[in-house]
């Protein structure tokens, strides 16, 4: 005898909620586009990002160079869609980062206690008691600014969000009683954490690692912005926004800047309307 | 106390104590003596229950048994060694030997696994058989605890309380283990399925041979099923014997104030229970002497100072109280 006749799984069910979520769909839409216009539209359209138009310094747009050009003459729709690929994999890979670190201490730190966790989370708090952007900023000037050692930088500095969320998440989880039947039928520790406490904690990671994507992208932003992160002749938004710091740009070139500010704020609320989405879609209490 | 040699489980002097913080102005931490003093012993074959009201203590002997609490003194043999001085890695290959079911069978499956991920667990943490063989294996178990095949890739959610029990006691079968420590396996099921479960487990305890230490606060329970009970108060033993004998000729006034508690389904039987003065004392804060003085109707002036030691009154028949001493 059946008694719950419950058809949908718990994934299934999960979408459904996703999907329902206007905001989050919206996110997604947008980021899917962004995406897939940055991998083929360079393709498609060959665009050139540094050759510079030595007729255009600084050119409004015009029929061939639909976003007008830089003050050195490159393509500014080229530079803003390469730049997107440069924006878009350091908040991911740098999320990244944060997480592969972040999660197996927080997990071995929750779930061993004793020792492991004093040493782990108290390193934790060292981290998240520095003022970060500062020490972005000094490793960015000495270990040299290129895409790679942003995301690292970044990555590297966040990995304490993640190591605090499932720490918090494998102190519950570990004191249930299916993690205490898989010890009793002999589990080893390791699978214990694979199979029993990381699949049971993970959900908290999967939203804050989209609001930790969308925090990088602004950081990387801010770097190249101040001319630490990304270096020209390389594209990202942060370095187109570059420009802006001049108040005769800032005034009368509008069309220098205003799509790159745009689309990172587009980009950066599109991913964090996303997290709430999963964030909503997790929690099983509410019906669509 | 038996002592034949097919005993297959012995405890001598099992304690477990809990420790509090030290509090600042306190001269000691506080401890719970959560288990104190038992000693038992288990035959093959043979199903001997546990009773206790709520916080007696009884869990926290089943998981100090099976090595999920390591105990703070006394000797738990098993068939001769003794568990306590096993090293990890020893204790977890014993466990093939050893399964336990667990009381709430909602929060003891992994809901992230499939009922042939779980019942398959215990075969993947310690036989090399093939994934075909791992399979029949959970099959012919299925097949056994009443679970259709078709259940096999479901998840726990999806399954009725008394379901989920047969899962339980399906992934404790699988290993053919030869004691299985039960800690109230019904006690979250509804009174419907209860007898059901009850059943499975005395058919496959004759079919696999199986030994249980049975826990539940539940007495008609433990009269269904087990041979012999022993009554636990405030982590103590105070009363063991057959079956039988305890129901019959109960001896301590605590076996004899529960035993009155259960409910007769007849309305025409007159009945005078023996009706329990005040609550349980705090485990922080245990009486002298006799633990159970506070509440005893028969209590005397020595029961509030000197501990009753266990005495054999009959064949297989103990119990802890001053009046039979």
């Amino acid at each position: 005898m059946e008694r719950k006749e419950n058809k949908s799984s718990y994934f299934q069910d999960v979408l459904k909620r996703f999907l329902a979520h206007r905001l989050a769909m919206f996110g997604a839409i947008i980021l899917t586009i962004e995406i897939l216009s940055v991998i083929f539209l360079p393709v498609i359209m060959k665009l050139d990002p540094y050759t510079m138009d030595y007729m255009n310094f600084g050119g409004a747009p015009s029929a061939q160079h639909i976003l007008g050009c830089d003050d050195v003459g490159r393509d500014l729709f080229a530079r803003l869609i390469f730049g997107g690929r440069v924006s878009l994999m350091v908040g991911i890979c740098s999320a990244l980062v944060s997480l592969i670190i972040g999660v197996p201490l927080g997990l071995i730190a929750g779930y061993f206690r004793g020792w492991a966790e004093t040493i782990i989370m108290r390193c934790a708090d060292v981290f998240m008691s520095f003022p970060s952007m500062i020490l972005i900023l000094v490793l960015a000037s000495v270990l040299g600014k290129s895409v790679m050692t942003v995301t690292m930088v970044i990555g590297l500095l966040g990995w304490t969000e993640f190591a605090r969320l499932i720490y918090a998440s494998v102190l519950s989880i570990r004191e249930k009683d299916y993690v205490e039947s898989a010890k009793a039928i002999g589990t080893k520790n390791g699978p214990i954490l694979l199979r029993y406490v990381l699949p049971n904690s993970f959900a908290p990671v999967i939203i804050s690692f989209t609001f930790r994507t969308a925090q990088a992208i602004i950081t990387e932003s801010s770097l190249s912005f101040l001319g630490l992160g990304v270096q020209p002749p390389e594209a990202s938004w942060g370095n187109i926004l570059y420009y802006a710091q001049s108040i005769s740009v800032l005034s009368s070139k509008l069309y220098m800047w205003v799509p790159a500010g745009v689309i990172l704020v587009l980009t950066v609320l599109s991913i964090n309307f996303i997290g709430d989405g999963i964030r909503d879609a997790l929690d099983t209490k509410m019906k669509i | 106390m038996k002592t034949d040699n097919n005993t297959l489980l012995e405890v001598k002097h099992a304690k477990k104590f809990f420790y509090g913080n030290k509090k600042l102005l306190q001269k000691e931490r506080s401890v719970v003596k959560a288990v104190n003093d038992v000693s038992f012993s288990i035959a093959e074959g043979e199903t001997f229950g546990i009773v206790g009201e709520s916080g007696c203590g009884k869990s926290t002997l089943g998981r100090t048994i099976i090595q999920l609490l390591k105990p703070t003194e006394g000797e738990i043999l098993y068939k001769g060694t003794d568990l306590s001085t096993l090293s990890g890695e020893e204790m977890r290959k014993l466990r093939k030997k050893i399964q336990i079911i667990f009381q709430d069978p909602y929060a003891s499956l992994n809901p992230r696994m499939t009922v042939r991920e779980l019942i398959q667990a215990p075969l993947d943490v310690f036989s090399d058989l093939s994934a075909q063989e791992k399979l029949d294996k959970v099959k012919s178990i299925m097949e056994k605890v009443g679970l259709r095949e078709e259940y096999m890739g479901k998840y726990p959610h999806e399954f009725s309380g008394g379901q989920r029990q047969r899962i339980v006691i399906a992934r404790a079968l699988i290993l053919e283990p030869e004691f299985i420590f039960c800690d109230e396996p019904v006690s979250a099921l509804d009174v419907s399925v209860r007898a059901q479960v009850l059943n499975l487990m005395k058919d496959l305890q004759k079919e696999f041979g199986l030994t249980y230490l049975f826990i539940s606060h539940d007495l008609s329970v433990v009269r269904f099923l087990c041979d012999r009970i022993a009554v636990m108060y405030l982590g103590r033993i105070v009363e063991i014997a057959d079956k039988e004998e305890l129901y019959d000729n109960a001896k301590h006034p605590y076996t004899e104030a529960l035993l009155s508690a259960i409910p007769v389904p007849d309305v025409d039987v007159k009945r005078t229970p023996v009706l329990l003065e005040g609550d349980i004392p705090s485990p922080y804060n245990p009486p002298s002497g006799c633990l159970f003085h506070t509440r005893c109707r028969y209590a005397k002036e020595c029961c509030k100072t000197q501990v009753p030691q266990m005495t054999e009154i009959s064949k297989d028949h103990m119990v802890a109280c001053h009046r039979y001493t």
